[in-house]
């Protein structure tokens, strides 16, 4: 493998600049893959809007019947047959005004539901993929991404993708509706006063577009001054014993004063381009009213049209003026998907660049036997090279001690053999099979590594120790817990091993924690295990006792001990000194001593501190 | 691929019928989200954020009734037009010419009121927000660490957030609510002015609407929380699923976690399936009330105008307010939740603003002197922060000035609770501690913090560049100044390699940088705050060898000509102290230094020669005399 894919993690802000620059194209392009996501409900798409079509077809028919009743009132009566007449033809306009109200309000309705449930639906269904896609892609991308960015993606920008078709999609429909047959009507039935009552439509759209635009800008820039200031009160408090130690109060004061201020100022100048923008479009429609009323009155006047016309027309402005304000928050809406969307789809379509190979078998342990043949590597794109020339093996019963300054690669070790990522030059085997030849799960199952920094998940301890194999019995989870030391402890606690982890009565030392660690690991009984510095906290006495715990299980398995304190190490039977990515030194305990060099040297620091006699 | 297939949902190995012993996220009970509707303690308290307002607060009340009247208006004036000025016999041209200047003017005043009700309340609210948000964080940089303590941040961070949030919404609503109000008895009002047979009538869908919503509203909003729920959890299960994403996958729990996680979110969508059905029943309920209004008008207001009972302008007129009828109703009823959601919010605020004070300055307290000589004196110190639950009992013992002196003892023995009295984080509650020959108690605490640098145990860096969280709140220093500092402690060597040097900007918590860096920054940051006193909390957690070594010289040059308190875990720290205290249990067994403690055999030296690499693994049992405890 010469040339490795590599993730090209972008920040939040790269992928902000990267979206904006793509242009319109783009930004149609990933609208069109909403929609295909969309689409996966068709029948529900279909109900959705067809019951706009009708919602808007039938809103649109209560002014023109409302009309019709008040030129029925206008009628002259000059018997009272005509009189009778009028009457019943009020009795049958108001029985078709209830019936177009109460359809229009069951296909509004349908079309609210509908729509809102294709969204939560796609919503459902990008929130699955996106948890299997974080959960896929390898370490190198978790190093790179930041996972305050990956949740935001998870939550914002996958709600602004999941709100596409309510917001965008049936509204367009509604006000292409709207605005189209509306418009037709006025203009067919009075072509000057339909100009007249049509005149607020462009200024307002227009307005209201290129507010919600300037407005959404300043959202954005907004949330980035919010979070500065909830960044400097979250420190403040998380840190607050070191304020108080330098008694930075003031300071403190200080910093939070300016976040604020302008956070604020921000906020003020929203308010200012939103009430210029809904004022401005109040008027314009009101002004257009007005036209309508004195155009149309003449109109009345000189009878060219009745009454009832005019109410119809002043009665259809009112029904046009919502949506055609919402046309700002329809474009908002299609900027919003296709940011969103374009930022979401660039982490989907992200391949892990760790993955089985089609047809990979299963990985088989025989003999039990780990194999180091030549191998480098480089972390993607960081150039330098991290191991060269790595070649050691362990049988069955060996334990391995790995020791070096920091950043010798001893840790990277440690990453290797369970694939955390994958070797740039040179191979790693188990019993004879290539790691890469074999199913990831597999190897994982086989390979067990005891991290350096310690997640523990919210849940209750057993459930914390149980976590590789959450069908183990309880027997087996006291028993790794009690060669880790914990069981005692654990078993003292009011809850045991139910205790919540982070809830109080279980705030748990670091060297609990490791512990905790550990015997999810050991649960595990895995072929080979690794521990990745993973007693530094834990005080020598406890280590001691539980390699002894260990001791029985170490015979059938390669146990690799990463370490910065001798005493973690030196019973190994083989401690390998790296440097600069290189083994230096190697031997056991004993015979490293007798060789004088690095090793030795540590020990003297380590265990005989200066002074000492 | 933005796609799932059903067969890729449930994989989880099914080689047992057990369910997995296994949950995805967790979910704490939320805070109560409604309190009562109307709180008048609450109210009284918050009152004082909005006070400094009133006066733009009355103004935009004011704007916000001009607006409504103005609404009102407008339908009364198409009535005229088409009443008066559309029959030639009541005035014709001249008569609508006329009223469509009232109708502009009356547009006019519209558009200025629309305008100042808005931005005046907007503004207002969002500076109410700010204001109480601010006086809750400056609150908190006075009480009592105990409190900090026992609270999470998280926690705190919702109320200086979500809860002030909410009180911004009820305060922009609430003002907005008076123009409901308005509007909504103004219509009723004029309705009945223009006819009140016609207004009784088609005003008689009113109280059905009222009733429908009552009896909706509690149903509707169990459906709405439980999907604001169900989604938080969902969504604490994805944060959970990317920051544990690590061991997740070496031990290979993505299928379980998948399953897992697929549940909560069809829970989430199943929620928003009950909540988007209680929002939409309501909506062909009012489309039907407003047809039975309309139809109403139609049968009966025709029949008055046929019958040249009524005016054909007033039949528009009543056109208009039938279809403004409901909004008010509808955003009165939404306004009691934003209410209630209010008074909880209200209330968790209040509660953190009255947590109590509890270390503050004397009323005759004195700067402490900077020529003080540095020496620190515990006399007869008793101290627990519970009462009855003493954590240091009768603590007696003294640091001359220029001394170093190292508290030693096992994990509980009350070195940290020591060291905090030093800075007067708490008050002793028998005995008193003196710095500089005064009693803490007695001295302002800005010039008793002036005088003492603390470093503890976790170095915490704030976000901003390496030369800002050296520097931190010392703002005066200059850049050669923190160089020196970082120099001195060893630390320029790895800051100059970073890409940016000094000014490089340090993730969250400085997460690029290894323990014993951030360690080093933190004693520089100690260095440049160059006070008389030293206090420090050793790290326990193990550094690598050389990063150790490095941390032992940086220590010997920050005491140098301070004096020091160090609680101390190396070996090599406690040996070249002048004085060992021996701590157990809150009491002092013994002192002195190292060769006077060795010469005496006594617990430290059976400690010493026990050889452990730190002090803190001495397990209670190995104490000598202490009865044989628990290995934890």
């Amino acid at each position: 493998m010469a040339s490795r894919p590599t993730h090209d993690v972008p920040t939040r802000e790269e992928l902000l600049r990267r979206t904006a620059a793509a242009g319109w194209r783009a930004g149609l392009r990933t609208i069109f893959r909403v929609v295909r996501i969309n689409l996966k409900t068709p029948r529900m798409v279909a109900v959705a809007l067809i019951s706009t079509v009708i919602a808007a077809w039938l809103q649109l028919l209560i002014p023109v019947l409302l009309g019709r009743a008040i030129d029925q009132t206008q009628v002259l009566t000059a018997g009272p047959s005509e009189a009778e007449a009028a009457r019943q033809a009020l009795w049958s306009i108001a029985g078709m005004v209830l019936l177009v109200a109460v359809l229009r309000g069951l296909f509004t309705t349908a079309q609210n539901y509908f729509s809102e449930m294709v969204g939560h639906t796609t919503g459902y269904r990008m929130r699955l993929a996106y948890y299997r896609k974080i959960q896929q892609l390898s370490f190198d991308f978790h190093d790179q991404a930041h996972s305050g960015d990956l949740i935001t993606l998870g939550l914002l920008d996958l709600d602004g993708v999941r709100m596409f078709f309510s917001t965008s999609l049936t509204r367009m429909v509604l006000l292409t509706m709207l605005i189209g047959i509306g418009g037709y009507r006025l203009l067919s039935t009075d072509l000057v006063l339909g100009l007249t009552a049509l005149s607020f439509v462009p200024f307002v759209a227009w307005r209201s577009s290129v507010t919600q635009l300037r407005l959404r800008g300043t959202w954005l820039e907004l949330q980035q001054r919010l979070s500065v200031l909830s960044r400097v009160m979250e420190e403040n408090l998380a840190g607050i014993r070191v304020v108080r130690a330098f008694t930075a109060a003031p300071y403190e004061l200080q910093k939070f004063a300016v976040a604020s201020e302008r956070a604020l100022d921000l906020s003020h100048k929203r308010v200012d381009l939103r009430v210029r923008n809904t004022s401005a479009m109040n008027l314009s429609f009101l002004m257009a009213m007005g036209l309508v009323l004195w155009v149309g009155g003449n109109k009345v006047l000189s009878g060219q049209i009745t009454v009832g016309t005019l109410a119809a027309f002043l009665t259809f402005m009112t029904i046009l003026q919502m949506p055609v304000r919402q046309l700002g928050l329809l474009v908002n809406s299609l900027a919003r998907t296709s940011t969103c969307g374009a930022r979401l789809f660039a982490i989907l379509d992200l391949a892990p660049t760790i993955a089985d190979k089609p047809g990979a078998p299963e990985l088989e342990i025989t003999k039990g036997e780990l194999r180091f043949e030549n191998v480098d590597f480089a972390y993607a794109g960081g150039g330098r090279p991290v191991l060269s020339g790595i070649s050691f093996s362990a049988r069955r019963g060996e334990t391995i001690g790995l020791i070096g300054p920091p950043g010798s690669g001893k840790t990277t070790i440690a990453h290797l053999i369970p694939r955390f990522y994958d070797v740039t030059a040179g191979r790693i085997t188990i019993d004879g099979q290539d790691i890469r030849d074999v199913t990831v799960s597999s190897l994982r199952h086989a390979v067990a590594v005891v991290q350096q920094d310690v997640f523990l998940f919210t849940t209750s301890l057993e459930n914390n120790i149980a976590y590789g194999d959450p069908w183990a019995q309880e027997s087996r989870i006291a028993s790794a817990s009690a060669s880790a030391q914990l069981h005692r402890y654990i078993q003292d606690l009011p809850a045991g091993y139910r205790t919540v982890v982070g809830e109080r009565g279980a705030s748990l030392s670091g060297g609990q924690r490791q512990r905790m660690s550990i015997a999810r690991t050991l649960l595990l009984d895995p072929a080979i295990l690794v521990f990745d510095d993973s007693t530094a906290a834990v005080d020598a006495n406890t280590e001691g006792r539980i390699r002894e715990a260990m001791q029985e299980k170490a015979a059938g398995r390669v146990t690799i001990i990463v370490a910065h304190r001798l005493s973690s190490l030196m019973h190994a039977d083989r401690i390998l000194y790296l440097e600069d990515g290189r083994i230096v030194e190697q031997g056991s305990h004993d015979e490293l001593l007798q060789l004088g060099g690095r090793y030795r040297a540590l020990y003297d620091l380590q265990v005989r501190p200066k002074g000492a006699a | 691929m933005a796609e799932v297939r059903d067969s890729d949902r449930r994989e989880a190995p099914s080689d047992s019928l057990r369910p997995p012993r296994a949950v995805v996220g967790s979910h704490r009970i939320e805070e109560q989200m409604f309190g009562k509707v109307f709180d008048g303690r609450i109210i009284r308290r918050i009152w004082q954020f909005v006070r400094p307002y009133r006066f733009r607060l009355a103004l935009a009340v004011a704007a916000v009734l001009v607006f409504t009247a103005t609404q009102l208006t407008i339908p009364l004036i198409i009535r005229h037009a088409i009443d008066s000025g559309l029959t030639e016999e009541t005035g014709g041209r001249t008569a609508l010419n006329l009223v469509i200047l009232v109708f502009g003017a009356t547009i006019l005043v519209n558009f200025a009121a629309s305008w100042v009700q808005e931005s005046v309340v907007g503004k207002v609210a969002e500076n109410v927000l700010f204001d109480i948000r601010s006086a809750m964080f400056s609150h908190l940089q006075r009480v009592s660490l105990s409190f900090m303590d026992k609270t999470e941040v998280g926690r705190l961070m919702s109320r200086l957030q979500g809860d002030v949030n909410a009180m911004q919404e009820f305060l922009e609503t609430s003002v907005l609510s008076v123009g409901d109000i308005v509007l909504l008895f103004g219509i009723i009002a004029l309705m009945l002015w223009l006819d009140w047979q016609l207004g009784l009538m088609v005003m008689m869908v009113l109280p059905v609407l009222f009733v429908v919503r009552l009896f909706w509203l509690p149903p509707a909003r169990r459906a709405f929380m439980a999907a604001h729920e169900t989604n938080s959890v969902a969504n604490g299960a994805l944060a959970e699923g990317i920051h544990g994403v690590r061991i997740v996958q070496s031990l290979d729990r993505q299928k379980v976690n998948f399953t897992l996680y697929d549940d909560k979110v069809r829970a989430n969508l199943d929620a928003h399936r009950t909540a988007a059905r209680f929002a939409q029943v309501m909506v062909p309920i009012v489309d039907s009330l407003t047809g039975i209004a309309m139809a109403v008008l139609v049968v009966f207001g025709g029949a008055m105008v046929l019958d040249h009972e009524l005016d054909v302008g007033v039949m528009v007129a009543f056109l208009f307010y039938i279809q403004r009828f409901f909004d008010p109703i509808r955003a009165l009823t939404l306004q009691y939740s934003v209410m209630q959601r209010a008074m909880a919010s209200g209330h968790r605020l209040i509660e953190v603003l009255d947590v109590a004070v509890d270390i503050q300055d004397a009323p005759d307290a004195e700067e402490l002197p900077a020529d003080m000589d540095g020496s620190i004196e515990f006399r007869d110190v008793t101290f627990g922060y519970n009462p009855g639950q003493p954590i240091l009992k009768h603590l007696s013992f003294r640091v001359e000035p220029g001394q170093t002196v190292a508290l030693v003892g096992p994990t509980g023995s009350g070195k940290s609770s020591a060291m905090s009295l030093v800075h007067r984080f708490y008050d002793v509650q028998e005995g008193a501690v003196l710095v500089g020959g005064r009693d803490v108690r007695s001295v302002t605490q800005a010039s008793l913090g002036g005088q003492i640098a603390m470093v503890l145990q976790e170095p915490f860096l704030f976000t901003g560049t390496v030369e800002e969280n050296i520097r931190y709140n010392k703002v005066d220093a200059t850049h050669e100044e923190v160089v020196a500092a970082a120099r001195a402690v060893g630390a320029d060597g790895f800051i100059r390699a970073l890409p940016d040097g000094y000014a490089q900007m340090l993730g969250e918590r400085g997460g690029s940088l290894s323990l014993g860096q951030r360690q080093l920054i933190s004693f520089a940051r100690a260095l440049v705050a160059d006070a008389r006193i030293l206090v420090l909390d050793e790290a326990t957690a193990s550094i690598d060898s050389y990063t150790e070594m490095q941390i032992q010289k940086a220590l010997q040059i920050l005491l140098k000509g301070r004096t020091g308190l160090v609680i101390a875990h190396r070996l090599a720290t406690i040996r070249d102290a002048d004085k060992i205290i021996v701590l157990q249990k809150g009491e002092l067994i013994e002192q002195g230094s190292h060769d006077e403690l060795m010469e005496a055999g006594g617990p430290y030296s059976q400690l010493y020669n026990f050889s452990y690499a730190s002090f803190d693994d001495i397990r209670p049992q190995d104490l000598p005399g202490a009865p044989a405890g628990s290995d934890t």
